[in-house]
């Protein structure tokens, strides 16, 4: 039989990787965004895990509204990148630094 | 039971094969494909885990629209040159974070607390289950409140998206200037015309 530290493990190393991939990527703001939605999915993963091995459908309630959230994210923030890419003409991470942060 | 764990296994792997490849693909639009295959292999595994509505969701929300909105946006802006910049240069840092954070949660989520012997898998469901009823239940009694904030929040997505991608000649805005400066002679223009007589009398 499949133990919840099954499912939790997948999920833990999905979102190691989307973290390393934020960290790594430096060139493309839209694999940034990706990264987001795979760590979103990772830890819905866990929300669902935890809410059938305990039998309680609560976590089922709240991975509908994270996925509500992270629809109106993605939605805003592509709009941000296409303002962006319409001002600078690229959508280069290392070269958005006009705050100089 | 054994059936059961081919299944997760291989899920799993996909999964953790296709995120793989969305953090390390040169291509963007490899990126967005292979996302979609790492929600497929999700969608399966929350299958396994009783949540089928949600599955359905995931596959008809985010592969149906969302990662088609982001396929658009790879194709709408010219990338086709890119080029993984530092890289190389990064990686032992990418590297290091991912051990640590994969070897502290498997210290914590571990067979000790959360294995078969601590969280026994529960008994299976009656044929007459469903899962949608259940969910809708709560729903629409418990969290209605929060079900309305998330309607609200996702209209201010739209506003938010419209109003940001809105070309600025279009934007509808107010000169107050040229209004209170406004003269009467630029508004109205009086015509001199001789009186017509009306049809039908001659």
């Amino acid at each position: 039989m499949i133990a919840l530290t099954d499912y939790l493990t997948v999920s833990a190393i999905v979102f190691g990787l989307s973290l390393a991939g934020i960290v790594l990527n430096r060139s493309n703001l839209i694999i940034l965004l990706m990264c987001i939605e795979l760590m979103l999915l990772a830890v819905n993963i866990n929300f669902l895990a935890f809410a059938h091995f305990l039998g309680n459908n609560v976590g089922e309630v709240f991975v509908f509204f994270t996925l509500t959230v992270a629809a109106a994210e993605a939605a805003i923030g592509l709009a941000i990148l296409i303002v962006v890419y319409r001002n600078r003409g690229n959508i280069d991470v290392e070269k958005l630094d006009s705050l100089k942060g | 039971m054994l059936i059961q764990q081919i299944i997760f296994y291989a899920f799993a792997f996909i999964l953790i094969l296709a995120s793989l490849l969305v953090v390390t693909s040169r291509n963007p639009v490899y990126a967005v494909l292979f996302l979609i295959l790492a929600f497929f292999a999700s969608a399966a595994l929350w299958i396994m885990l009783e949540a089928e509505f949600l599955a359905l969701i995931l596959v008809l929300v985010y592969v149906g629209a969302v990662m088609t909105l982001f396929l658009f946006v790879v194709m709408l802006l010219n990338l086709s040159t890119m080029k993984l910049k530092g890289f190389v240069r990064y990686l032992p840092f990418g590297v290091l974070i991912l051990a640590f954070i994969v070897a502290g949660m498997l210290y914590v989520i571990g067979p000790t607390h959360f294995g078969l012997a601590a969280m026994p898998v529960p008994a299976a469901k009656p044929a007459n289950y469903s899962n949608v009823a259940e969910l809708g239940s709560v729903l629409y009694t418990q969290y209605v409140y929060a079900f309305e904030l998330a309607a609200v929040l996702l209209l201010i997505a739209i506003i938010a998206s419209i109003s940001l991608t809105l070309r600025k000649p279009r934007a509808k805005t107010q000169n107050i200037k040229a209004q209170i400066n406004i003269k009467r002679s630029d508004r109205i223009r009086i015509v001199d015309m001789p009186a017509e007589k009306p049809r039908g009398q001659s």
